[in-house]
């Protein structure tokens, strides 16, 4: 991998636009991802016939019931005719989109692409949609041990309150937070003002999660308008450039390693701080957006991140340095607790947010501090992949 | 611009079935020979990125980008999956390096078809969920038998000129090395064999087959320091159809159109059947080649030419000449790559006589299988 | 306005019931090869043992086992016995079963570092299994007395074993 000064040609992001972020929506998913795309047009200034490429990305078939499902959503997403493929990383596959998408802007070989995730978790409506991460698991082993999916992030959860000394109160304060920071986002599905107390004493799921410490099961869809340098310029004044791109996989064997500190992350953030020539991501990332599907990933991610030293994520959350108008300002969309949580869409939409915080353009949103640079993070897999983007003004 | 380059390539299976080994060790074994064949590269420091291609339905695991990692020595590295055909991975990983930023990228995919016991539901599971799929038909073949009749009728294509094309390929599959399936068969045999969904008989299809692919993709700078023996991949396309075939024109292939407009453009190609020596198609069902054959304008009679005998492996345009899928087996989003290997072997002159010694550029094209005509679109060469 | 600047129809519970079109239960059946070492490792369950192998250039030991090393991508053919005891790295208390039912009593599940005589390993890679834990309450959960805690495996009698991870009935504590 090589610094970015041996890529030449830069890639901006000129527009964006996301669905309602909903438990159910009418809208299949090829009406979702078009109504995302259109969206992400209007605000570049362009329409479908414009585009060149698509690049997509959506988790599994089993909860659309439909398999090969890009070919499925190709459609609505404008890539009838045109180059399209889609991009799989699990739960880290909303922000791995746009990744793809850079070095297919970059190479020269797209000019004008849309970037486009969709989650239609709704259909997957017997016995719940949960039932579908029956089948992430080893097969042959796991599997037959009857696992669900909220096990292995109550054991991740747990390692890390064990190894860091930190409470579920703590991390309570991250539900709290980003639920509140969802009332002014117009597409969520769980905006909420609670309180420490309220996660505390929702339903134990499985100790140590409870109900409020997770995102939702949505349907919903996001989409980019992702172009090269000279396109950027005939378009827009205030185009956003991609800075960075890093993602990172480790191992599928996730009982053999340390689970209290994501060590693929932290390659994955490297990787992109490298390409962005950023050494000192605490100071000089202005604003981020972490993966929030748990309340604790958020703590985990920023220390993965280099935004927190390790373990010391819990202690700047409670001194309010991560709020809106602190000094790190951490998913102030709302994040996956607050605006909801249709897998890749929900990636999709963290970029969606630094982009639009990065404009300027995030209404009652935006961040207090001034930014110029922001980073969005999603993760996904048996506990293993990180996917991290670095976009500047 | 950095120019991609295959570097090498490994191979396991192209057999029926491969109960002994799990889909991962199969990998395992590819990945190694690949990475020999490459000049001897060291997945962990010397590969920037790997992708591998393939959809959870025919593995049986959700999310199954879980799992490809550890046997390609990318644990800790950058990985990612593509849910399509192999080759779209190969127009990734070549995009990849065209930017610049990734020296040496792993592609991988594989198919392990005889451990799926419901391949009637899961092929019907890829059709529209709201208009298609209702209507159930008996056997899922059925929109291809359309798509099928709808081409030759258009063009006056017979069912003696198919079993031509089926047993021509099959012979020639005898002379790869991948081939399970390849035979010595008569077109009165053909023309005897029940229709499986009219026009098409169970020798139109390819039979099933597990393999797994690996292939080394680097720029050609790199290359140049672990192997001078290199093939360079001059352009790649790729062009989405709908997810039902029957939604298309039916009577020619439009995805393959456009994607060879664009490769023909990318490749400075003008006359395809002067330039390109060796054409390497997807044949998992019978028609699809003669499809693309028409949508590059190889042949303007295809019926004619092909009782020519102007695709055999002494014709001018020799298609699959060591076999196709019909004698390989279909390998799934595998198929791609096993294109690729082909080629490769073609070019290296490791694979056939002198009669291709002076091939300089082999089209090699792969359709997603069986319910989209998604294609993909590569030029290989010297 | 038109449907996209909306973004989406929202649906309650109800409404949804009334537009479904279609449902089906997909039919999607497989049998795997368990490979070359999972093979092995099963073959060991069935007579009471846990087999791993051993990666002669880095160390590693991997339970369950793979035949190559992820790491220094060479094959593996040496194989280990390693104990069947060792710590919980983690525990956690499930209220609910794989299909998302509501269980009545929590189900206690940990992951397991297993030991191996004469070696140690560090905490981020090390021969570990996922399996259930008897012998622990609640409160030991909650209170991460759990953790650390020394178990051993409680197999049930071998004419019960099937040659799978479920031949361990569960992990049962042997001192907090």
């Amino acid at each position: 991998m090589k610094t970015n000064i041996h890529v030449k040609n830069r890639v901006a992001i000129i527009g964006a636009g996301l669905t309602l972020f909903r438990r159910r929506l009418l809208e299949t998913p090829q009406e979702m991802a078009w109504i995302a795309s259109k969206k992400a047009l209007e605000q570049a200034g362009m329409d479908f016939k414009d585009i060149d490429c698509v690049i997509s990305g959506s988790a599994p078939d089993a909860f659309d019931g439909v398999h090969m499902k890009g070919e499925y959503y190709s459609e609505g997403a404008g890539g009838f005719g045109k180059l399209h493929f889609r991009v799989f990383v699990g739960g880290g596959t909303g922000v791995f989109v746009p990744i793809a998408g850079w070095w297919m802007v970059a190479s020269g070989l797209c000019k004008k692409a849309l970037i486009v995730a969709e989650e239609k978790m709704s259909s997957a409506a017997d016995p719940h949609p949960q039932a579908v991460f029956r089948h992430i698991w080893d097969p042959l082993i796991e599997k037959m041990l009857g696992p669900n999916l909220i096990w292995i992030f109550a054991l991740e959860m747990h390692r890390y309150m064990h190894k860091c000394g930190v409470s579920k109160e703590d991390i309570a304060l991250v539900s709290v937070k980003n639920k509140a920071n969802a009332l002014d986002h117009p597409c969520a599905q769980a905006a909420a003002k609670i309180s420490v107390e309220d996660v505390l004493k929702s339903e134990v799921l499985v100790y140590p999660v409870n109900r409020l410490d997770i995102s939702p099961v949505s349907d919903g869809a996001a989409a980019l308008v992702m172009v090269s340098e000279d396109v950027a310029r005939r378009y827009t004044d205030n185009p956003i450039w991609v800075a960075g791109i890093g993602f990172n996989l480790d191992s599928y064997s996730w009982t053999n390693r340390e689970l209290a500190y994501p060590l693929y992350l932290k390659k994955a953030a490297d990787m992109a701080y490298k390409m962005a020539g950023i050494e000192n991501p605490m100071k000089q990332i202005d604003v981020a957006e972490p993966y929030d599907p748990f309340d604790y990933k958020e703590l985990h991610h920023m220390e993965g991140l280099g935004l927190a030293p390790r373990c010391k994520a819990a202690e700047l959350t409670k001194e309010g340095v991560t709020q809106r108008d602190g000094d790190l300002p951490i998913n102030p969309s709302g994040g996956l607790l607050g605006v909801g949580n249709p897998i890749a869409a929900a990636g999709l939409m963290k970029v969606a947010e630094i982009f639009w915080q990065l404009r300027g353009e995030a209404g009652r949103r935006q961040v207090k501090k001034p930014v110029y640079t922001g980073l969005a993070q999603a993760w996904g897999d048996l506990m293993q992949v990180g996917t991290v983007i670095i976009l500047r003004r | 611009m950095s120019q991609p380059v295959v570097l090498g390539i490994g191979y396991s299976g192209f057999q029926p079935s491969t109960s002994h080994y799990n889909i991962r060790e199969m990998i395992y074994e590819a990945a190694a020979k690949a990475y020999e064949d490459a000049g001897g590269i060291d997945p962990g420091s010397d590969v920037d990125a790997f992708v591998s291609c393939q959809e959870d339905f025919w593995e049986g695991i959700s999310i199954n980008d879980e799992f490809v990692p550890d046997q390609l020595g990318a644990v800790l590295k950058p990985v990612y999956t593509i849910s399509g055909d192999s080759l779209q991975c190969v127009l990734s990983a070549y995009s990849m390096i065209r930017s610049g930023a990734f020296d040496i990228v792993v592609v991988e995919s594989h198919g392990k078809p005889s451990e799926i016991l419901t391949m009637r539901d899961i092929i019907l599971m890829s059709y529209d969920p709201i208009y298609i799929r209702p209507l159930n038909p008996e056997n899922v073949f059925v929109f291809n038998a359309l798509e099928a009749k709808a081409f030759m009728e258009y063009n006056k294509i017979d069912r003696e000129a198919l079993g031509r094309y089926v047993i021509s390929s099959l012979r020639k599959g005898l002379r790869g090395r991948r081939n399970p399936y390849a035979s010595i068969k008569n077109v009165e045999a053909y023309l005897e064999e029940e229709y499986v969904v009219e026009p098409l008989t169970k020798l139109d299809f390819a039979p099933y087959s597990d393999a797994a692919v690996v292939v080394v993709i680097a720029s050609e700078d790199v290359a140049k320091k672990f192997s001078d023996e290199y093939i360079k991949i001059s352009g790649v396309w790729s062009v989405s159809g709908t997810s039902s075939i029957v939604y298309d024109d039916l009577r020619e292939d439009t995805m393959t159109k456009i994607a060879a407009r664009k490769v023909f453009d990318m490749t400075g190609i003008k006359d395809p059947v002067r330039e390109i020596g060796v054409f390497e198609i997807d044949e998992r069902i019978s028609h699809v080649p003669l499809m693309v054959i028409k949508a590059l304008r190889l042949s303007e009679d295809v019926n004619r030419d092909l009782m020519m005998g102007r695709f055999d492996e002494e014709g001018d345009l020799p298609v699959n000449p060591f076999g196709g899928a019909l004698s390989e087996g279909n390998v799934l989003e595998a198929h791609g790559l096993a294109r690729l290997v082909n080629a490769y072997e073609i070019l290296k002159g490791s694979l056939g006589s002198r009669r291709y010694s002076d091939v300089e550029k082999i089209l090699i094209h792969s359709r997603r299988w069986p319910s989209s005509r998604t294609t993909t679109l590569a030029i290989l060469s010297r | 306005m038109s449907i996209y600047k909306l973004g989406g129809t929202p649906l309650s519970d109800e409404e949804f019931k009334k537009i479904i079109k279609e449902i089906t239960r997909p039919n999607a059946k497989y049998l795997m090869s368990a490979g070359q070492a999972y093979s092995v490792f099963f073959e060991g369950l069935r007579r009471g043992k846990i087999i791993g192998t051993y990666c002669e250039r880095c160390g590693m030991i991997y339970v369950p086992p793979k035949i190559f090393c992820p790491y220094c991508f060479i094959t593996l053919d040496k194989w280990v016995e390693v104990a069947d005891e060792g710590k919980v790295v983690t525990a956690v208390a499930s209220y609910y079963s794989a299909n998302m039912e509501r269980l009545k009593e929590p189900q206690i599940v940990g992951i397991i570092k297993l030991d191996v005589p004469g070696r140690t390993f560090t905490s981020y890679r090390f021969p570990g299994l996922l399996h259930r834990i008897c012998g622990a309450s609640l409160d030991d959960v909650i209170s991460q007395r759990i953790f650390d805690a020394r178990v051993k495996a409680r197999w049930r009698p071998p004419e019960e074993r099937k040659g799978d991870i479920n031949d361990i009935e569960c992990f049962e504590v042997i001192k907090t």
